[in-house]
């Protein structure tokens, strides 16, 4: 990192410097307009918006700024073969939108089709320094480039469509740093966990969180994708990771990545992209990367959660009334006892896939668990859900979907699949479920199921020990 | 957008924290691709005893929790929810909104928000009061010890009347409280900037050419 000469009040944040670059205009009241550089679509959240921009006769502002993909209907078995007609309606009503408007489009049937956080910057869509948005709350993910990307409602979604930009109020700064060595068998998941754990759901609500550290450092670009995709489970409206070799070197020859002359003036803007030394955050929370284990969601929002060696918490214990009533919920809900080891809790289904954990370093760590083992016989269903057709096809490549089926999982096509199933893969009502994904809400992944949040590695372990092991010593 | 300047109304009681847009509005709802009917999926674990409904399900014949707050004869009718920390976390999905406000919530009144909800309201023409969490507290405890309890609510002089005519300021963004006293369309707005949004574009253009590229990616399958 070269070293800031700024006097103190000049100094800037990764996200003032985003902010800064990215303003159109102060309205004067406390907002002010700014440029969205990129906006992905998916099927969920945007036959709504379309269908606005139509009504009021308006146009699209910047066609090639956009992005769109099916993910979240999609099924991941046969893909031509959509039961249900509601879904095909609207799978059929994107392409017949995108058609219209002639917007950017990956197909259900393109190699490169997969989650819409997960293709962005794995095409190169989702650049360092970019503002990116989505009709979807995970979309912090493409933060791990040191781009400012948010989720965003149907309604903005449309003024995005029709003007290319949002009014915003700035957010705070907050930095949450992570020092130290991760223990072996840790992940980026157990890290994001950690935090949330430990900040609350509403840690970061009103701020941007930027991760930094050297644990944060330390990871590939994909665990530090893992890493923001969590940060609205924080609470944040964002989360960052500041550009360093790892970003750019990730971001080099990807289909939409800038080339030759365009490249190397992009780089030099790029390492730019930090925070300034003495900048100023509103609030910082310090983090030692080896109190991090293994961590399992007990109930039904990611901030409840211990470490695999714990046990589920006595409401009893709580002082704060209205947090007891929420832990009572919650384990009547989870159908678990206070003091239950979490070892002790056997689960009906694994599910490794989704925006959080569904990239080719999270295959390759649940099939280094997996090799040569087999699924535990109360483990009903097991699915491994690549997160895009090019995560898939590497895999394979590498073998990792044979040692999949040999252990008895289910090797699937991309898609969001059971992280909220809509398409066909769900939860039944009673069953427990060891899962990847990044939320563990009430009938999140199907009415009635019971959903508890791991690392892939941890969700690997479960499905052949048939309940939570700690990985460490499995 | 329609205007929101006054509202009379009956007060419900949410008292839970953390209540996510996916308790909201399950995902089995959201294939819809139009803004209304949603108010019927509100809430729909919670306020149907059959574990959960299907998409376009008509619900008129479905089994009750009686339990359930808004289930209650007593909050038929209400308009203003009153709700713990963080209401509306989890996902971004709009249709939240779309389903309290087709149910016939116009007011939401929450120590916390979480912020993609708070935004969506905005949009919608729903307010979303902030207030401490003591004065909560207190409405919750004159909530549940009389039926029929309401507010009025007034965005001209951001008060809340409670019903022994007790006053309780507020406070929201101005430029929000303009759009939904006005009921103004953001985006119309917004196009009356549209020469500073080019002459951005221009600037960007040659400051981040990258993100300008004059060949338009095209996408062919492959
Ligand atoms: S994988 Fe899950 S969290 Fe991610 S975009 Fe799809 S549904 Fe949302």
């Amino acid at each position: 990192m070269p070293p800031d000469n700024e006097a103190d009040d000049m100094a800037k944040t990764l996200y003032d410097k985003l902010w800064d670059a990215h303003v159109v205009r102060d309205n004067g009241d406390g907002t002010h307009h700014i440029y969205i550089d990129k906006h992905l679509c998916h099927e969920v959240t945007t036959p709504q918006a379309f269908e606005g921009l139509r009504l009021a006769g308006r146009k699209l502002w910047r066609r090639a700024a956009n992005l769109a993909v099916p993910d979240h209907n999609v099924p991941t078995v046969h893909r031509e073969r959509i039961n249900d007609p509601i879904s095909r309606l609207q799978l059929d009503t994107l392409e017949a939108n995108v058609r219209a408007w002639d917007v950017p489009y990956i197909d259900l049937f393109d190699e490169r089709q997969g989650i819409v956080h997960i293709i962005g910057p794995e095409q190169g869509a989702s650049l360092p320094g970019m503002t990116i948005v989505c009709g979807d709350s995970h979309t912090t993910t493409n933060g791990a480039l040191g781009a400012w990307a948010f989720g965003i409602g149907t309604s903005d979604v449309e003024h995005v469509l029709a003007t290319q930009t949002l009014p915003l109020r700035k957010s705070g700064n907050m930095r949450v740093i992570v020092d130290g060595r991760l223990g072996p068998g840790m992940t980026a998941k157990d890290i994001v966990l950690h935090v949330i754990g430990r900040i609350g759901t509403a840690g970061g609500t009103g701020h941007v969180i930027e991760f930094a550290g050297s644990a944060i450092t330390d990871l590939s670009m994909e665990g530090r994708m893992t890493v923001c995709n969590m940060a609205i489970e924080a609470g944040a409206r964002a989360g960052l990771i500041a550009v360093d070799d790892k970003t750019i070197d990730y971001v080099r020859g990807r289909p939409f990545a800038p080339t030759g002359p365009l490249w190397d003036k992009a780089v030099a803007a790029w390492r730019d992209l930090h925070s300034d030394t003495v900048a100023r955050f509103d609030r910082e929370v310090r983090i030692d990367a080896g109190d991090i284990e293994p961590n399992v969601t007990w109930g039904t929002s990611p901030e409840m959660v211990v470490s695999v060696d714990g046990r589920v918490p006595d409401p009893d214990k709580e002082p704060d009334a209205v947090r007891r009533e929420g832990m009572r919920n919650a384990l009547r809900y989870m159908d678990l006892k206070p003091g239950t080891p979490m070892t002790a809790i056997r689960i009906d289904k694994v599910f490794i896939g989704s925006c959080t954990n569904a990239r080719i370093e999270d295959l390759r760590a649940a099939a280094g668990v997996i090799k040569g083992r087999k699924r535990a016989a109360n483990v009903i269903q097991a699915l491994i859900v690549p997160g895009s057709g090019l995560v898939k096809r590497q895999a394979e490549k590498e073998g990792l979907d044979r040692i999949f089926v040999d252990a008895g999982f289910e090797w699937r096509e991309a898609g969001c699949s059971m992280c909220l199933g809509m398409n066909e893969d769900h939860l039944n009502p009673g069953e427990r479920c060891a899962s990847t994904s990044n939320r563990n809400f009430e009938g999140r992944q199907g009415a009635g199921g019971r959903t508890h949040l791991v690392s892939p590695p941890m969700a690997a372990a479960a499905a052949i020990a048939g309940h939570f092991v700690d990985v460490r010593n499995f | 957008m329609k205007p929101f300047t006054t509202l009379d109304a009956l007060v419900a009681p949410l008292d839970r924290a953390n209540v996510d847009t996916d308790s909201i509005i399950p995902k089995q709802f959201l294939k819809s691709i139009h803004r209304t009917g949603f108010g019927r999926y509100l809430f729909d674990s919670w306020r149907y005893a059959d574990g959960g409904g299907e998409a376009e399900q008509d619900c008129a014949g479905r089994p009750l929790r009686e339990d359930f707050v808004l289930n209650q004869p007593r909050y038929r009718g209400a308009g203003i929810l009153l709700a713990r920390e963080n209401f509306g976390c989890g996902s971004s999905r709009e249709h939240a909104v779309w389903a309290l406000q087709d149910f016939g919530f116009r007011c939401v009144i929450a120590p916390s928000f979480a912020d993609i909800f708070h935004a969506n309201c905005g949009k919608n023409g729903v307010l979303a009061v902030r207030l401490d969490g003591a004065i909560v507290d207190r409405l919750f405890r004159e909530v549940a010890g009389r039926e029929g309890y309401r507010l009025q609510v007034d965005l001209e002089t951001l008060t809340l009347t409670t019903p022994d005519g007790r006053v309780i300021a507020f406070d929201i963004e101005d430029g929000l409280r303009q759009r939904l006293l006005h009921g103004l369309d953001d985006i119309g707005v917004t196009l009356g900037h549209a020469d500073d949004i080019r002459a951005y574009e221009r600037r960007r253009a040659m400051e981040t050419p990258w993100l300008f590229p004059d060949r338009e990616q095209v996408i062919s399958r492959k």
